[in-house]
Order: C-alpha cells, then sequence, then structure tokens
C-alpha cells in the first residue's frame, strides 16, 4: 500500500477538483496573496486569547502550547458521510455489547471467537466489573473512533477510542475560529453543524442517570486539575453542558452515595462524566496512591448510586491487541459484516509473522501495544536504519508488546505551509455518544501532519488540526 | 446552579490577587517617585523600604537583598516569583484561580486575565527600567481596571460575582489600612497645625498611594492637612479605597450572600464588626485612642471576615 501515491482529497488523479471541494477550490483561488498567511495569524491570536492550549510532557517551555491551527477545512460529502457514520455506529453498538458479554457470560470466549487469555490475562480487564449493570447496559458512552482513508471508498479505522478520547474541544472551536475567519466561504457552502455536541452530550449523560436521579440529575465533570494536558477541554465541557467541573477533592462519598462539597453543604451527585483514569479514580479500589480520585466511589458506582462515564473497563475493548478481533466482534454480537475496514495486524508472538515483520520491517508501523499519542512507535518508511535495529530488538525481546501493520498511504488534504498550499497526511477523529441512542456528530477532529510527507499527526509529535466540514444534500 | 466551595474560594482569590496586584503597582510608583525626589543620603532607601512594609516584603526582601536601591526593589516588586506579593505572583495567582474557575467566570474575564499573564510574562526584567517602569506600572493598573470594568460589565450578579467582590474589598480595606500604618505617625494631631516640606511630602505620599491626590482637592477645596487625610482615607464613604467605604461594600456583599442562600452566618458578625469600627465615630476619638492601635485592629478584624468566610460556605 505504500507505494502507490496517497489519495489525494481535494484533487482527481487527472489534477481536477473533486465535487466536494468544488466551492473551497474556487474560493481559494479568489484569495489574494496575503489572505492566508493573514488568515493564520489572526487564528493564532484567536486560540491564545481563548485560553486553548494544552500541555506536552517532557516539554521545558513551559506548561501550555497551542495545537497548531490549520485554515483550510477538510471536506467530506454527504454521500460519503452516510457511509462513514453507519459504519461508526455498528461498531460502537458491537464494541459495547462486547462489553456486556466480557463482563458477565463471556459468551465469545466460550464461542472460541476470541482467545481466552487475550481477555483474562489483559492489563485493561477490569474483573471488579464482573456482572455490574451499568445504566442502559452502556459501557462506552463517549468514543473517538481514529479513521483514516486510503482511496475514495477506502476508510480504515485504526483505533477505537473507549477509555476518555479528548480532543473535542478542538473540534467545536475549530469551528468557531473557521466561522470568524471566513465567513465569506461557510456562505457559500452547506455544512453540517458540531455545535450540537455540547447538548447532545448532556442528554447521552441524562439518559445514563441512575434510576432515582429524578428528571433533572446532577452531572459533573470530572477533572484532575488544571495541571492536566486536557484541563481547557475539561473546562470547556463542563461550561458548555452547564454541569459542574469538579476535582477529585470537591467530591465525597458516604453512606454509599456521592456528593459535592457546596457553598451551602454537601449536594447529591448523579452522573459522573470523568476526565480520570480507571487506576486513579479510587484510592480504595484501584491505585491506593491516587490523590485524584474519590475514596468509595466505586463502591458507590457498584450499589448503582452514580453513573460513572465511561465505564471503568472499556479499555479492554480498544486494547491494540483486542482490535484485530473487532470483525469477528461485530459478526458475533450483530449478525453483520463489518462495515468499515480494520487494518491488518501481525502478531509478533507468532514466529512465522515475527520472522517477516523482522525482514520486512522498513516498510511496516511498529506500535506498542499499551502506546498512546505517537510516544514508543516506529513508522518504517520514514525511520533511520538505527531506529530500525533499535525496534526489532524491542521486538526480539517482548513480541507480545508490539503490533505491526502496514504502512498506510493516509489520504492528504489542502493545508496552508510555507506560504503556500501544499498536501499534507490527515486522519479522522468522529465523536461518537451512546446513551439510550447512538448520536454522531457530523465531522470531527481532523489532525494533519505539517512536516511534508511525515504520517504521525499527533499533537505531541508536531501535529495540527483542521475544520471538518461534512456537506449536506 | 449551586457552587462548589473551592469555586467559590478561587472566585475571592481571583480577584484578591488582581487587586494586591494593582495596590503593589501604586506601591511601587509611590516608592520610586519618593525615591527620586529624597535630597537626603539614604533616604531613598528609607522610602523603597517602609514601601515595602506596607507592602509587608519588607522581610522577604530584606532575606535575599542588602540594599534596598530603586532597580533591586522595582524588580523584587515587579517580577521576582519568590515574592508571594509581587506583580508577577499576583498576575500569575490571579491566573491560576481564574482557570480553575473557568465555568463560573465570564469569557470576557477570562480573556482579560488571560491577556494580562501572557502579555506581562513576554516582558523581560532587564528592560525595564527609568522611565519604562513608571510606563509598565501604569499598565499593571490598566489590566486590573479592565478586568473589574470585563467583570462588572458581564458577571451575572449571582454568588459568584458577590465571592468575587468580596475578594476585592478585603484586600483594598487591608491596603489602605497598611499605607496609613505605614505613615500613621506624620497624620497625627500636633501642636503645629500647618505641615513642613517634609510632612507634606509625605502626605503627598500617602494619598498618592491610594489614588487619592487628585481626589482629595475635589472633596475637601482645602490645601492637605493631616486630619482630612486620615478622615478622607478612614471615614468617607465617597472615598471608593476608605476603609468605610471598603467595610460597608463588604457588608452589603455579605448579605447579599444571606439573601441568596437564605442564611445568615458567622461572617455576617465579622463583617458588622469591622463596619461597627468606622461607623457612628470621628476622627477626633479615633486619634484620642490612638491611630496606630486603631488600624492594628481593623487590620485584624478585616483578616477575621475571611477566616469566617471561609467556614461559612466551604472553603478548603
Amino acid at each position: 500500500m505504500a507505494d502507490t501515491a496517497p489519495f489525494d482529497e481535494m484533487h482527481n488523479p487527472d489534477g481536477s477538483v473533486r465535487e466536494p471541494y468544488r466551492v473551497l477550490a474556487e474560493w481559494l483561488a479568489e484569495q489574494p496573496e496575503q489572505a492566508l498567511p493573514l488568515m493564520q495569524s489572526d487564528a493564532e491570536a484567536i486560540f491564545r486569547k481563548l485560553g486553548i492550549t494544552f500541555a506536552v510532557y517532557g516539554s521545558s517551555e513551559g506548561t501550555e502550547k497551542l495545537i497548531p491551527f490549520d485554515v483550510i477545512p477538510r471536506i467530506i460529502s454527504a454521500a460519503e458521510w452516510r457511509r462513514l457514520s453507519k459504519g461508526i455506529e455498528q461498531r460502537v453498538r458491537a464494541l459495547n455489547a462486547f462489553l456486556y458479554d466480557i463482563y458477565h457470560r463471556q459468551e465469545i470466549i466460550k464461542a472460541g471467537r476470541v482467545p481466552e487469555q487475550l481477555i483474562l490475562q489483559n492489563e485493561a480487564f477490569c474483573p471488579e466489573m464482573m456482572g455490574l449493570e451499568p445504566a442502559q447496559g452502556v459501557y462506552a458512552h463517549i468514543i473517538g473512533v481514529d479513521i483514516v482513508r486510503v482511496g475514495p471508498d477506502d476508510f480504515y479505522v485504526l483505533e477505537d477510542n473507549l477509555r476518555t478520547p479528548s480532543g473535542v474541544s478542538y473540534m467545536l472551536e475549530d469551528r468557531e475560529a473557521m466561522m470568524q475567519l471566513a465567513p465569506d466561504l461557510f456562505h457559500r457552502s452547506k455544512v453540517a453543524p458540531v455545535e450540537t455536541y455540547p447538548e447532545n452530550l448532556r442528554r447521552t449523560l441524562e439518559s445514563v442517570a441512575p434510576a432515582g436521579a429524578g428528571s433533572s440529575p446532577n452531572i459533573v465533570v470530572l477533572t484532575p486539575g488544571i495541571y492536566n494536558s486536557a484541563y481547557f477541554e475539561h473546562s470547556f465541557l463542563a461550561d458548555q453542558m452547564g454541569a459542574q467541573l469538579c476535582e477529585g477533592p470537591d467530591l465525597f462519598v458516604d453512606g454509599g452515595k456521592v456528593y459535592m462539597r457546596t457553598t451551602t453543604g454537601p449536594t447529591r451527585v448523579d452522573v459522573i462524566y470523568r476526565r480520570i483514569d480507571d487506576d486513579y479514580l479510587d484510592p480504595l479500589t484501584f491505585r491506593h496512591d491516587s490523590m485524584l480520585g474519590v475514596p468509595g466511589l466505586f463502591n458507590a458506582y457498584r450499589a448503582g448510586n452514580v453513573t460513572l462515564v465511561n465505564a471503568p473497563g472499556t479499555g479492554i475493548a480498544d486494547d491494540k491487541a483486542v482490535y484485530t478481533y473487532v470483525p469477528d466482534i461485530i459478526e458475533f454480537y450483530l449478525g453483520e459484516k463489518s462495515l468499515l475496514n480494520n487494518v491488518p495486524t501481525y502478531n509478533c508472538t507468532d514466529r512465522e509473522q515475527r520472522e517477516w515483520v523482522l525482514a520486512n520491517i522498513g516498510e511496516l508501523v511498529v506500535k506498542e501495544v499499551h502506546g498512546s499519542g505517537g510516544y514508543g512507535m516506529l513508522v518504517g518508511p520514514t525511520s533511520t536504519r538505527a531506529e530500525q535495529e533499535e525496534f526489532k530488538a524491542r521486538i526480539l525481546a517482548r513480541p507480545d508488546n508490539y503490533i505491526v501493520q502496514p504502512t498506510l498511504a493516509l489520504s492528504t488534504c489542502p493545508t496552508y505551509v510555507n506560504n503556500g498550499v501544499a498536501p499534507r497526511h490527515v486522519d479522522l477523529r468522529p465523536y461518537v455518544l451512546v446513551g439510550d441512542q447512538v448520536r454522531i456528530t457530523p465531522g470531527g477532529l481532523t489532525r494533519v501532519a505539517l512536516k511534508e510527507g511525515s504520517l504521525v499527526v499527533n499533537s505531541s509529535q508536531g501535529g495540527g488540526t483542521k475544520d471538518t466540514w461534512v456537506l449536506e444534500d | 446552579m449551586t457552587m462548589l466551595g473551592r469555586t467559590a474560594q478561587n472566585l475571592f482569590w481571583m480577584s484578591r490577587y488582581v487587586e494586591r496586584a494593582e495596590n503593589i503597582a501604586r506601591l511601587l510608583e509611590v516608592g520610586y517617585r519618593m525615591s527620586l525626589t529624597s535630597r537626603r543620603e539614604g533616604g531613598a532607601s528609607e522610602h523603597l523600604v517602609s514601601m515595602m512594609q506596607a507592602a509587608e516584603v519588607d522581610e522577604a526582601f530584606a532575606a535575599k537583598h542588602d540594599q534596598a536601591d530603586v532597580d533591586t526593589v522595582a524588580h523584587f516588586m515587579m517580577f521576582d516569583p519568590d515574592n508571594p506579593s509581587s506583580v508577577h505572583s499576583c498576575l500569575q495567582a490571579a491566573r491560576t484561580n481564574a482557570r480553575s474557575v473557568r465555568t463560573a467566570i465570564t469569557s470576557d474575564m477570562w480573556q482579560s486575565l488571560n491577556a494580562a499573564w501572557l502579555e506581562f510574562s513576554q516582558i523581560r526584567p532587564s528592560d525595564v527600567r527609568g522611565a519604562k517602569l513608571l510606563g509598565l506600572l501604569q499598565w499593571v493598573k490598566q489590566r486590573s481596571h479592565e478586568f473589574r470594568g470585563a467583570m462588572l460589565g458581564t458577571i451575572l450578579r449571582d454568588d459568584g460575582f458577590a465571592f468575587s467582590q468580596a475578594g476585592s474589598f478585603v484586600e483594598r480595606a487591608d491596603n489602605t489600612a497598611r499605607i496609613l500604618d505605614m505613615k500613621y505617625y506624620v497624620l497625627l494631631p500636633r501642636a503645629t497645625m500647618v505641615g513642613g516640606e517634609l510632612d507634606i511630602q509625605q502626605w503627598t505620599l500617602i494619598l498618592r498611594a491610594a489614588s487619592a491626590h487628585r481626589s482629595y482637592r475635589h472633596f475637601y477645596r482645602d490645601r492637605y492637612k493631616a486630619h482630612n487625610i486620615a478622615d478622607y482615607l478612614i471615614l468617607r464613604p465617597e472615598m471608593p479605597r476608605s476603609l468605610i467605604y471598603c467595610a460597608r461594600s463588604m457588608s452589603d456583599t455579605l448579605d447579599t450572600l444571606a439573601e441568596i442562600y437564605g442564611q445568615r452566618m458567622i461572617c455576617h458578625e465579622a463583617a458588622e464588626q469591622l463596619c461597627a469600627m468606622v461607623e457612628n465615630t470621628s476622627m477626633d476619638t479615633i486619634f484620642a485612642h490612638g491611630l496606630h492601635e486603631f488600624l492594628n485592629e481593623f487590620i485584624g478584624r478585616n483578616n477575621h471576615v475571611t477566616e469566617c468566610m471561609s467556614v461559612s460556605y466551604n472553603f478548603y
């Protein structure tokens, strides 16, 4: 796949403009020379003033940085989106069914469709969740599905993020910035709104409140605090939903119920949209040294007195090793063929596959099973010989710790770089909400690798974002 | 919507630190002017030290520096992160508090504070000397005014507004009381009621530190007199930095909270006691009991209001 030219989302191979990009192309041609650089610097000012920053771990330049924003939107046609969203909905339904099964009767293991030790020996499996009945039977309420495109109709899922996916605030703020920067372009295009996300998030959270919570449940967002890399997003979402933004010490458990400390005394909490990892949620159940969590929270959850969103233990369904089974999982629970492609994945514990991987490492992508953020990753075609040797040694030492995939030729979008417009590789993370129904926001976060030829789009590795437009018919 | 105790606390301190940044800028401006005009050997240094005493940072300064010259003091008061009351520390703390309660303040308030901090952190301390210092001090005051304006123009008049206002009034009352106490001896009644050159200089310093040197003229239509100056900064409700104005505003603010929450708490009693010190009294009475003693008691009672608030409203 790496040999063929990447799919250009704007142009046909003959150089003509693809239909979804027609209006954008006309608009770009009309812009005077200085318009784009001006927009780019205006965009930066907008983001910095809004305080939209993220923290880079290990960066010496202070704790807050801006994610680069590209002023040229990425465009998806209505028909393309319909196909994509069907595939996404199918996937999240199947994964929630899988989680319910894994934490109850484990039929899929009994049927021999996934290996027992892959689940039960997995670090991401949470035995504390066994037999627990979450509201509406939903475990993963808030999901970000990482998708790449390699052809007109070829979409691959790279990863399902079922723990606490971040980035949705960038989707919303990118749209806000784009509307300020290029109102005329907006005017000429029919773009599906993303502004409905906070309202839909609130509805989703309300729909999974515990039975006794009443018609207007008290929803809070639980954040590790202002030094967390995604703090901006936590406060942004709380603000947009009209929910209280809490830190661990703001909450306490009494008699199996969760309360927050307010100016007028304790107030009952019904739903917690937590942006704290499983391990830190409750020092009595999980990591004892956690200062971020709430002692007794898990017992309150088990007793059905509060809903945790997402549920603990959802990581078992987005584990990189379990990922390879998702097409089987969809078939097992829904009796349907998977609508979206899974990237073929090599298993290094198998001797034959491992030897093939080691011989061809220069063309492959190697990822740590539990890695994220683009750390601990090798992109064969852009790596040095020394890096390849290092990863070979690592695979040999711990073959179970790595998955290997072919290098996908990620599609490209026109991007403003170095005083000109040039194609750069992109991926897409649509955001999905699962409660009483599945709600998918049209669009999502497009991440773009700003370096020429680079396939790594993570913001921690110098990637940027783009506003993502889904056109309406 | 119900409010977290921590949010109330953050709002209180956010405003309190903005107010403090402004007051520190004003004090430093006075210290700088006085040191320029002082003709006595060592006079400049004395002015700077007494100014730092008013800001309660003289000991922290002495621990780091031997010599109190203009540049060293200015740097310490403006940029030193080890000085918890430096403009740097105040703006950073105000922003950190605001960042923790982004959901409880308006985006205009946030943008004002965020921009102030970002601009301030771009400044190279070594570039700020002489006339540049005065310009920067002016900038600090303007930023504080801008924040207050953004707040008054956009925030809901709810409990959050009250907690934020309370922080400003507590800090301002403390600041005015300390400025007066720093030079209380030049305000005491004496046999000769006409001030000499030195007195006039000191009085100007006090009034300037409270941004009151112009409004004094409008109010009294008279030359500077010790009795008037004390009266102006302690007992005149028209003067927005006077002790009585701050105490009454604090009490009104807490009354608003009692209305919102439907309950009076221990902090209300503490605020009433603070008010009682400046209501129905006169400068003659205060002088008779001792100005220094009066100011110290006021500072103590003012602190007590904060302590009681943190108990009443679950600050932690």
